[in-house]
């Protein structure tokens, strides 16, 4: 089914690739490299003395029964965001797809949440659902209901989840529109014409042929959930209350940043590096035969 | 040949004698502060820029406590430290164990043969900084200590009379009880709970938080903070949030909007919230000392300090140290420690700004604001009072407040949150006295 294209000599592809190659060279390999070299030490914070511990960090990580259970809070955190991110954006674009009117304006402001950095989103949805003075915990208060994510650990990995989630409806959303542009609509008169009605034509045809989309955002996203939340993390409950937040990023980062511990942080960082290279080889190996390209 | 090279190295050192002497040591001087507090630090800054030609010190800020402290380690690293750094408390063991990367602050003045007091200092606020045998490594800036905060107003609205007598937790229990009788939501609430209710409570009751003298005679301490006494307050703050009188609003200062705004009627919280609460109540409110539990014996003893210090990095040229001993011996003279004391809450360093505070009145115009000062000051410090030296202290303490959040929302009780918790920071006190 993949179509190849295949060049003369190597000189060209060599070329074409060698950007790319430098890029992650730079910006990947090095500082994985620097990462797993400096989760066998454990370094001062100043960088004064660092002592070789071979794998004492990882031991020192393992042994600890709240670092096991932060696993447990990442996987239940991860899978919540990612279909939080990717259902609603699907149902949005499937909608903004009908749009006969006004598409541009709908499309530009859906799309609009994407722009707003993580830590910022966050300050946002704190606020709204701040115990005192939040506009959302208000009304929850008027229906008799008593917010507070600053002890309840249900509602505040809720609230992380769905500050986490917002900003990539969007994203999820431009994908999954422009998949749908892409559908081809002679496939899908055909069905209408024989009597196949709309949610119908949906789950037998769209969805199939939206795959390859669904599952490169599947991936993106359980990357995203993995590295790049702990900015609303830090911001609406700094992994509390007690660890019901804490996931693996964000106790690296906090560990390294807040705590100075470089060595474990770095540890850390190694073993996160494992799951989600793990995680995404499992899902080309088994979830991707199912995808229709 | 030899003649020419004579003349080169004659002019070029002739040249760097009149650079020194033209351009004034700059210093870099990096802060946390923001607001009103850093319009302060700025203005004594310029104060004292404009009172000499000889230095000039550039303040920056850098974020947060945590923040600042990051920028200058990572600066340190990239061998482009400042020459002063701002320090929080909770940093003083990772800064103190970074030999190499800071320069005491009795060397410094030695060194510079500056005039150079330390029994100047309040005792309990020095302790914090200095050595066991008595040399202070940074200069205490930023001091504050927790009081409690009173809504006079709420307690007359529940029918309680506003100078009821609050000198005890016991005590306090009972006002909670008729807060809670007479229809008040919040009668509790506090900020920094490990700060407070564990750190300064244990100070207070003369009671270790850690081994080895609270970590000051050495880094195989280990913490000690779930003893019955600790485990009885605790227990006691768990059983009032359960009963709806202690209102837990968060693990930093967010119980200071509810109580601000007029919601809850006590507040545990630094002495330094004064000019907040000034600013924003619109009630009637009061300050008290911290309670304690009337059994335990020595208590109150003396509680200790939270805040900042002033940290001086290594690398540096040593005219620029020179610099550095002026501004500190400026910022602490009497007249900017008054000032500054009286606009902030925060504690004065000296005996001497404390003194000059009360012979202004200070303290008759704003009744309660020596409460800090006394409470600080009325007892020579002990071992189990002089301060807390731990490393990965703003871990541990993030360690406290989850397990502490276990207690108020009725998870477990004190004492098994305690022994976690113990068991937890032990752990990490482990680590840095592996590293160091």
């Amino acid at each position: 089914m993949e179509k190849r294209v295949t060049f003369n000599g190597w000189l060209l592809p060599a070329a074409l690739i060698f950007p790319q190659i430098l890029i992650s060279a730079v910006f990947f390999f090095y500082p994985a490299g620097q990462a797993i070299w400096q989760s066998l030490f454990i370094p001062d914070p100043f960088g004064l003395s660092s002592r070789f511990v071979g794998l004492g960090n990882f031991e020192f990580l393992f042994s600890d029964p709240f670092y096991r259970a932060s696993f447990v809070t990442t996987a239940i955190f991860s899978t919540l965001v990612t279909l939080v991110s990717m259902i609603p954006a699907l149902f949005l674009a499937v909608l903004a797809d009908r749009l006969i009117k006004g598409a541009g304006a709908y499309r530009t402001m859906l799309i609009w949440p994407y722009a707003v950095a993580p830590a910022i989103a966050g300050v946002l949805w704190l606020f709204m659902f701040n115990t005192r003075v939040g506009v959302v915990s208000w009304y929850l208060g008027q229906l008799g209901y008593d917010w507070n994510h600053v002890l309840n650990e249900m509602e505040a990995m809720g609230l992380v989840v769905v500050a986490s989630s917002w900003g990539r409806i969007s994203y999820n959303f431009l994908f999954f529109f422009a998949a749908l542009q892409a559908v081809p609509r002679s496939v899908i008169e055909a069905a209408a014409i024989d009597g196949a009605h709309f949610w119908k034509r949906f789950f037998t045809i769209v969805l199939p042929l939206l795959s390859p989309t669904t599952f490169f955002l599947l991936v993106v996203n359980i990357v995203y959930a993995f590295f790049e939340t702990f900015g609303v993390i830090h911001t609406i409950t700094s992994g509390g209350p007690q660890q019901a937040t804490t996931i693996l990023v964000y106790k690296v980062y906090s560990d390294g940043f807040v705590g100075q511990d470089l060595g474990s942080s770095s540890a850390q960082s190694v073993v996160l590096l494992v799951v989600v290279g793990v995680l995404t080889v499992l899902q080309f190996k088994f979830v991707e035969k199912r995808v229709h390209y | 040949m030899k003649l020419r090279n004579l003349f080169l190295s004659t002019a070029v050192a002739a040249t760097s004698v009149w650079t020194a002497a033209a351009s004034a040591a700059e210093i870099e001087f990096w802060h946390a502060f923001t607001g009103r507090l850093g319009e302060l630090v700025a203005e004594q800054v310029e104060t004292f820029n404009s009172s000499q030609s000889e230095h000039k010190v550039v303040a920056s800020h850098k974020g947060n406590y945590s923040e600042t402290l990051n920028a200058g380690i990572a600066a340190f690293r990239a061998g482009e430290q400042p020459n002063i750094l701002m320090v929080f408390e909770v940093g003083t063991a990772t800064m103190m164990a970074a030999d190499g990367a800071t320069k005491p602050v009795y060397k410094v003045m030695e060194e510079a043969g500056a005039d150079f007091n330390p029994d100047a200092y309040i005792g309990s606020v020095k302790g914090y900084y200095t050595t066991t045998d008595g040399k202070m490594l940074s200069l205490p800036f930023n001091s504050s200590t927790p009081v409690l905060w009173v809504n006079r107003d709420k307690l007359k609205e529940a029918g309680i009379d506003p100078d009821v007598d609050m000198s005890t937790w016991e005590q306090v229990g009972d006002v909670l009880g008729q807060l809670k009788s007479n229809g008040v939501d919040c009668p509790l609430t506090t900020a920094w709970q490990s700060w407070i209710h564990l750190e300064n409570f244990s100070a207070y009751h003369d009671t270790p938080f850690a081994t080895k003298d609270n970590g000051f005679a050495g880094t195989d301490t280990e913490l000690a903070l779930n003893s019955p006494l600790q485990v009885k307050h605790i227990q006691a703050m768990g059983d009032w949030a359960q009963d709806g009188k202690f209102f837990y609003a968060g693990r930093r200062n967010e119980g200071g909007a509810n109580f601000r705004s007029g919601e809850c009627a006590l507040f545990t919280e630094s002495s330094a919230g004064y000019a907040g609460i000034k600013n924003e109540a619109k009630f009637d409110f009061g300050v008290r000392p911290l309670p304690y539990w009337s059994e335990a014996a020595g208590a109150p003893q003396n509680t200790i300090i939270g805040g900042a210090s002033l940290w001086v990095m290594e690398g540096h040229e040593s005219d620029e140290y020179k610099a550095v001993a002026d501004f500190l011996n400026f910022l602490s003279s009497t007249d900017i420690q008054a000032k500054w004391h009286q606009d902030t809450g925060y504690l004065p360093i000296t005996t001497a700004a404390g003194e000059k505070t009360k012979a202004d009145g200070f303290y008759d115009a704003n009744p309660g604001t020596d409460i800090a000062v006394i409470q600080m000051t009325a007892k020579e410090p002990t071992a189990n009072s002089k301060g807390l030296r731990l490393g990965s202290f703003d871990q541990i303490r993030g360690i406290i407040d989850e397990e502490l959040e276990a207690v108020w929302s009725g998870d477990k009780t004190a004492q098994a949150a305690l022994d976690s918790a113990k068991e937890r920071g032990d752990r990490l006190l482990r680590r840095f006295e592996q590293s160091n």
